[in-house]
């Protein structure tokens, strides 16, 4: 805490450059990893509607991929997957707001180390560029988890060439650069909060981010490795994937000038395609919690914001999230139960997985009871965290399914298991980076967003998400598996098809509306109505200082902390909220 | 605004609910000894999640409604939490996850942590980019060698999966790309992969089993009902992963009988 001066030596910037493109500063930085997840959104949710029609219409041509054949469709579903997780669930919540908010609410001028910041953006635009090369040179068609072989031989199939290695890149350069970050979040959270500040005194995003970062310190070190690993199988002749004796005869059409088992058999011998499941999972388990955790941070600041009440059990929902975190590493097996594995690790996996379920609830618990008794305020960045909650409970409820290894018989790798985790890790995480895009805004571009248009945005995307997801989890029920470019070869999904065709409406009308809120975004950075420094009433420190926050985050002045992050409705105080600095006359608590 | 998003959550609740309870789409008919038990597990674990799932969907909706902002008339419950409310969910929480966990735990000791019982049918199956062959070890009981180098999937049949004819063993291997099992007799299966990984996808015996490159992995089930049903792929192998399928024929044991011997004659 007594370094801050010293660490943000550095004074505004006034050129062009140091300003806006190589700035040192959180919230340029902040708004930088904001707007690169807005475009990674839009290519990735082009892509799902790309998958979604050639599903139901499959001899239809695509604008730009014309006809599609199994490969085009298997990049896809790579491309889709691995710009989702990465450039959006892991960029928005953590890069963006993390960046943007978490000094700002400790009470900080910047982040503990200002270089390293812009580092880590530049890198994950870098990696971001890598990835987007591959659609130039074929994509992987091996799907965001990269399962050895198929990732590691370049004659598995097309795509798995140039653009695989371009792929793992792109991987290794995010996990080099979500490392900067986390070790920044970290160093700044617990060195550089307000006087005041304690631990037990931060908003429960300010715990979220900590967390989230912990989690990716431990887990894209090892990711790094695998993928590291994996280019050396690929390039370099070692075997640490790639078992001995592997025929690929049985591609037809592919490599052009077909097999000759003289040339092509595979010179590897050895290796464990396992030992590529685990540790890619290692990273993958908590990257979901990774994904997750800052949307329940800000589900929590904002419930409690606009119920007018304290979060329910503030010292329950930190430990729910710590022991989420913890759980959270020692379950990967759980997406491994079909794989080979021992079947008594599958056991000892499916005990923690289960027990992963009571801090969930916990939480779940915890927000509902943070609205009863309350004064429910509407506003859209609330409407989105009530949807949060809805769709955690939805997503949450199927995995006890999943964890289950005597389930997961019938369950793993159908549809189930992308109605499972695009509910919870996707849409809810999705919901809780709307719900903090239109609670922000006005701090961040000193602009009121339109409610109308986010209302409509809400209950679009509310009841379209749940028409597209819902169903997978009856698709899965009834056998369709993951992955399929086409459901016409097997006869027991024909009777699947009318559902998948509702899907596919579904997922039209709910991507139409996602540009209700690009416009809303856009024209309110403009038109919006003029922001007041607090206009939601709320308590935490961003809300002390001016609209747009100056550079130093509270123009010279350093935040002393006087009370818990969430207290409104204090009997005997003068308004409905205490805000986190307000003097200790005021009713402490 | 309260009174819609009620109104939204509770449809939603609804809807959901209905389509599992009215089983619009369902498992398909289970037909191996342990479909019944996986199903009651799933049954179970449908039953308890479904009342959860209801009760905190319905709460959600019913408090944002109930406690939505009416001016001066709401009166805010100042209050940081209860800890014996939090002590008894987490408890409930815990007792009741644990608990189903534990429950199903016989079933997947009895499915996988046992080798198949003495006189199961032994069959390998072996999966390629794009096909699945299954292989029957003839009279002898033993697996003839197979080769890498020998591969040929084009040619279909011996030549997809390597068979070294050179082999004494292999003399009597039959291979088939439809699977047949006789009825109500254990299958003890091999599970093998050539190229990358597949995994054996048979839903109404509820059999899954990734099939490894390097790995022979032992796997067992036991079809009670004769039929034909469909084999898929169910782990990505490439672009031909949709189109993986296959067909697990369960007859008497007088025509399986029959089927190996006409095999058997063919291959002489």
């Amino acid at each position: 805490m007594a370094s801050t001066e010293i660490v943000h030596a550095h004074a505004a910037p006034q050129g062009f450059i140091r300003k806006y493109v190589f700035s040192l500063d959180h919230k340029v930085i902040g708004l930088q990893y904001y707007f690169l997840a807005l475009i990674a959104v839009f290519v990735g949710m082009g892509l799902s509607l790309l998958m979604r029609i050639h599903l139901i219409w499959p001899t239809a041509s695509l604008p730009i991929f014309g006809d599609i054949k199994p490969e085009t469709y298997l990049m896809f579903v790579t491309m889709h997957g691995t710009i989702m997780v990465f450039f959006v669930l892991t960029t928005a919540p953590q890069g963006g707001f993390g960046n943007y908010f978490l000094p700002i609410q400790i009470g900080a001028p910047d982040m503990a180390f200002p270089t390293l910041n812009m580092l880590s953006f530049w890198t994950t635009f870098v990696a971001f560029v890598v990835l987007i090369a591959a659609f130039f040179v074929g994509a992987p068609l091996h799907g965001w988890t990269g399962y050895a072989p198929l990732s590691a031989v370049p004659s598995s199939g097309p795509g798995e060439g140039l653009g695989a290695d371009l792929w793992i890149t792109s991987i290794a350069l995010f996990c080099a650069a979500s490392l900067m970050g986390a070790l920044n979040f970290i160093t700044t959270t617990l060195d550089m909060r307000a006087k005041g500040m304690s631990m037990m005194r931060m908003p429960l995003t300010c715990w979220a981010w900590f967390i989230t970062a912990i989690l990716g310190l431990l887990a894209f070190g090892v990711l790094a490795a695998g993928g590291i690993l994996l280019l050396m199988d690929r390039n370099l002749g070692t075997s640490f994937f790639v078992p001995g004796g592997l025929n690929f005869t049985g591609q037809t059409s592919f490599p052009p000038g077909g097999f000759s088992p003289s040339t092509d058999l595979v010179k590897h011998n050895g290796g464990s395609p396992l030992l590529w499941q685990h540790l890619f999972w290692f990273f993958g388990h908590p990257e979901v919690y990774i994904a997750i955790v800052p949307g329940m941070g800000v589900a929590s600041q904002l419930l409690s914001t606009f119920s007018r009440k304290p979060i329910f059990g503030y010292r329950a929902m930190v430990y729910a999230m710590l022991a989420i975190g913890i759980l959270g590493f020692v379950v990967w097996g759980h997406h491994m139960f079909m794989s080979g594995m021992s079947p008594y690790s599958a056991f000892a996996f499916s005990i923690m997985t289960m027990a992963i379920g009571v801090p969930s609830a916990i939480k779940t618990f915890n927000w509902i009871g943070t609205i009863y008794k309350g004064r429910v305020r509407f506003h859209t960045p609330m409407l989105f965290a009530i949807g949060f909650v809805s769709l955690f409970v939805s997503g949450g409820l199927s995995g006890p399914f999943l964890a289950q290894p005597v389930l997961d018989i019938p369950l793993h790798d159908t549809a189930y298991v992308p109605g499972h985790f695009h509910l919870i890790m996707g849409v809810a995480a999705i919901f809780g980076i709307f719900a903090a895009t239109y609670y922000w805004f006005p701090k961040m571009f000193g602009h009121m967003m339109n409610e109308t248009l986010g209302r409509w945005h809400f209950f679009i995307t509310l009841v379209g998400t749940y028409s597209i997801f819902m169903p997978m989890h009856y698709l899965g029920m009834a056998g369709q598996p993951r992955r399929y470019s086409q459901l016409t070869e097997v006869a027991y999904l024909h009777p699947l098809i009318p559902l998948n065709r509702f899907m596919t409406y579904a997922a039209i009308v709910t991507i139409a509306g996602q540009f209700i809120f690009l416009f809303n975004l856009f024209w309110s950075m403009a038109k919006g109505r003029k922001a007041a420094d607090n206009p939601w009433e709320a308590t935490t420190l961003e809300w002390t200082t001016a609209t747009p926050p100056p550079h130093d985050n509270f123009g010279g002045r350093t935040p002393v902390v006087n009370h818990g992050p969430y207290e409104y409705s204090v009997p005997g105080a003068p308004r409905d909220y205490v805000m986190q600095n307000d003097p200790a006359t005021a009713p402490v608590h | 605004m309260g009174l819609a998003l009620l109104a939204i959550i509770w449809l939603i609740t609804f809807l959901s609910t209905y389509f599992f309870v009215a089983k619009t789409w369902w498992l398909p008919v289970g037909a191996s000894a342990a479909a019944p038990w996986i199903d009651h597990q799933f049954a179970l674990t449908y039953v308890l999640m479904g009342i959860v799932f209801v009760a905190a969907q319905g709460s959600l909706g019913l408090f944002v409604w109930q406690y939505r902002d009416r001016g001066s008339a709401s009166q805010v419950h100042y209050s940081h939490g209860n800890t014996t409310l939090e002590a008894l969910w987490t408890v409930l929480t815990g007792v009741l996850f644990i608990g189903l966990n534990l429950m199903g735990s016989s079933v997947w000791a009895s499915e996988r942590f046992e080798p198949a019982g003495p006189g199961a049918v032994p069959v390998e199956a072996s999966g390629l980019q794009f096909a699945w062959y299954f292989r029957y070890p003839g009279a002898d009981g033993k697996y003839g060698r197979t080769k890498p180098e020998l591969v040929d999937a084009s040619a279909g049949g011996e030549a997809a999966v390597g068979l070294d004819t050179g082999d004494a063993a292999s003399k009597d291997d039959v291979v088939s790309g439809t699977m047949y099992l006789p009825v109500n007799r254990e299958v003890d299966l091999a599970l093998r992969a050539q190229d990358v990984i597949h995994s054996l996808f048979i839903p109404a015996m509820r059999f899954k089993q990734d099939a490894v490159p390097g790995l022979i992995i032992h796997m067992h089930f036991k079809p009670i009902q004769t039929g034909d049903y469909e084999i898929a792929c169910a782990e990505l192998c490439g672009l031909g992963h949709y189109k993986m399928h296959g067909m697990l024929k369960v007859v008497s044991q007088e025509e399986f009988d029959k089927w190996l011997a006409s095999k058997e004659a063919e291959k002489q």
